[in-house]
């Protein structure tokens, strides 16, 4: 076996501890977990997309799209939820190359508005259809996995415990995926249109086709996320995904930054630990992320992630005396 | 359609457009000046009808004391936010953006918190009857939006275009480098125009204080239609800000009335997808979105 270097090791420990966690869990800490472990999945795909360059205010509406797609395929036609799942985030990147045919023509704040309008108009497509989207009211009764043989063992996966693990394991793979597109050749294409549009198109990049690739990667994962979510809320309403919940994403986004792999999902678990540490707050939350999204943009404009070099050099030339 | 309800809902949409007008010309002239855009500027119209709750409803000033005064305390709103958040965010207009969007949020939470959500604030009617023309009719208190937006337009294009001021603000929305050259700040321009626009906001929500229900998430309602007014018009176009509330007002009132609001939002934010692909200028831009 060959040597792996102590970050592997950190990372399997991690991820050890994670799987053992659930046994002394209470119940409400795996459900926030479980809803932690989506919304980095979440994350990190808004990473990806952002990696040209460009922020997409559709992005929580592709999860949606993820969602609605799930929900209708195992209620309505009957497919097992284990087999609908992928297909849902099938269908987010589906719909994600669809509405980027006019998004991928704006860049910087016209793309940042015109996602928004994509998105909003897919949004309101779901409150003004009764049929089959269940119009503002949303889908409820939506099936859970029930009961799967795994190994010889009956699990059921409509559980928490097994749904946590069916989680983890989702978002460790996806994590895996996502990293290596991060750091292949298709990674550095889409940092390259983000520094120098004009170069990268020079050096015979095509823009369009690449931007595309990263709008359709991020959308299947965010349809991914939003699948497993709504087979563990069992209801799915077009409000979920309005422009309120886009905010928490881009303050996720915002805290942890976009400048590395692991800065997203510093931030959505820094603000996870945030929000329910603040749960004495109640109805302030909202404002104590506002206030914190303004200062973090204006003092810390990369996010807690770019300063983690930071602090490596300082712990450096400590040691080095 | 029936043309008697034709007419009505042709009356409708244009005090609908006097609305949108005062709203999205507010953004327009942020835009084009601080090359900003404030997502929160539906909140500084909630605010405005706060204010007016507040000073008319409860504090019983005079109902134009009291518009005056919520279009007061909204600009000074806007001059905190300038130099708060745009200021040192000058230049990066989606960061200055995503910043007014937890401004957007903590403006509602904190109004909530104040003021209670769920209920919301009764303002009584400072003109009441009604006036009829050619057998429509309109609430007196909905139709003095129709002289007050008029003549807040035709005050900005006075400022504008006749004294040295606005000329100086017209000039940095040209071209910033060369109005400083001339000596012009921009710091002070950047003010006066968040001034100006916070303060168009603030008249806005005043004198809808008594016609729509007063709660903290009452500018979600217009922010939406505000901006896709503002990319059609063309960003940091007043004028094309104008003629696309003139658009909007009509679009929205007649589907509305046809059909449903969710239709009408669906067409609203369809053309602006298309306006921002096919020609992100706008109508009457000069800058690209």
């Amino acid at each position: 076996m060959s040597k792996h270097n102590p970050r592997q090791i950190v990372l399997v420990a991690v991820f050890a501890l994670l799987a053992v966690m659930p046994l002394w869990l209470r119940a409400y800490h795996t459900e926030v977990l479980i809803i932690l472990f989506i919304n980095i999945i979440l994350a990190v795909s808004f990473y990806i997309i952002a990696q040209t360059g460009e922020w997409s205010l559709a992005h929580v509406v592709m999860m949606g799209v993820g969602a609605y797609s799930s929900a209708l395929f195992t209620s309505r036609l009957g497919i097992p939820v284990f087999a609908s799942i992928p297909i849902a985030a099938l269908v987010a990147a589906g719909i994600g190359r669809l509405i980027n045919y006019p998004l991928v023509r704006m860049t910087g704040f016209g793309f940042f508005i015109g996602s928004f309008a994509a998105g909003e108009a897919i949004r309101l497509t779901w409150v003004r259809m009764r049929y089959p989207f269940g119009g503002v009211r949303g889908l409820i009764n939506i099936p859970t996995p029930g009961t799967i043989s795994v190994a010889g063992f009956a699990v059921n996966f409509s559980h928490a415990i097994p749904y946590y693990l069916m989680t983890l394991g989702v978002m460790a793979v996806s994590l895996f995926f996502m990293y290596r597109i991060d750091k292949s050749r298709l990674g550095d294409t889409f940092r390259a249109i983000h520094s120098d549009p004009d170069l990268a198109g020079s050096a015979g990049i095509n823009i369009t086709s690449y931007r595309n690739q990263a709008f359709m990667i991020g959308s299947l994962f965010a349809g991914l996320a939003g699948a497993l979510l709504v087979h563990r809320m069992g209801s799915v309403d077009p409000h979920g995904f309005s422009i309120t919940t886009m905010v928490y994403l881009l303050v996720w986004v915002v805290v942890g930054g976009t400048g590395s792999f692991i800065s997203p999902i510093i931030g959505v678990s820094v603000m996870t630990a945030i929000f329910e540490g603040a749960r004495g707050l109640a109805q302030w939350r909202p404002f104590l992320f506002g206030a914190i999204l303004i200062l973090m943009l204006i003092f810390v404009p990369g996010g807690l992630g770019s300063l983690i070099p930071k602090v490596q050099e300082r712990y450096k030339k400590l040691r080095s005396g | 359609m029936e043309f008697d309800l034709a007419l009505q809902t042709a009356a409708n949409a244009g005090i609908l457009t006097c609305i949108y007008a005062l709203i999205a010309v507010g953004l327009a002239i942020m835009f084009g000046v601080m090359k900003m855009a404030n997502m929160a500027h539906g909140e500084f119209y909630m605010v405005g009808a706060y204010c007016v709750y507040l000073l008319y409803a409860v504090a019983g000033w005079p109902f134009p004391a009291a518009v005056i005064g919520g279009i007061a305390i909204v600009a000074g709103l806007g001059l905190v936010v300038e130099r708060a958040i745009f200021r040192p965010l000058r230049g990066q207009v989606v960061v200055g953006y995503i910043a007014t969007a937890g401004l957007m949020f903590m403006l509602q939470v904190g109004m909530g918190q104040i003021f209670g959500v769920g209920r919301p604030e009764i303002v009584p009617t400072y003109l009441t009857g009604s006036v009829g023309f050619l057998g429509t009719i309109v609430g007196s208190q909905r139709l003095l939006v129709v002289p007050a937006a008029v003549a807040a337009l035709l005050l900005l294009w006075f400022f504008l275009h006749r004294m040295k001021a606005g000329r100086a603000l017209r000039a940095v929305a040209q071209d910033p480098e060369a109005a400083a050259l001339q000596g012009i700040s921009i710091d002070r321009m950047s003010a006066l125009a968040i001034g100006i626009g916070s303060a168009f906001a603030g008249l806005a929500g005043g004198l809808m204080a008594p016609v729509y229900p007063v709660t903290p998430y009452m500018g979600h309602a217009v922010i939406l239609i505000a901006f896709i007014i503002v990319i059609v018009g063309g960003l940091g176009s007043i004028m094309g800000a104008v003629i696309a509330s003139v658009i909007f007002g009509f679009i929205y009132t007649f589907v509305t009335t046809i059909a449903d609001g969710v239709l009408a939002s669906i067409i609203g934010v369809i053309v602006m997808l298309v306006v921002l692909a096919i020609k992100p200028t706008g109508l009457l831009g000069r800058v690209k979105a």
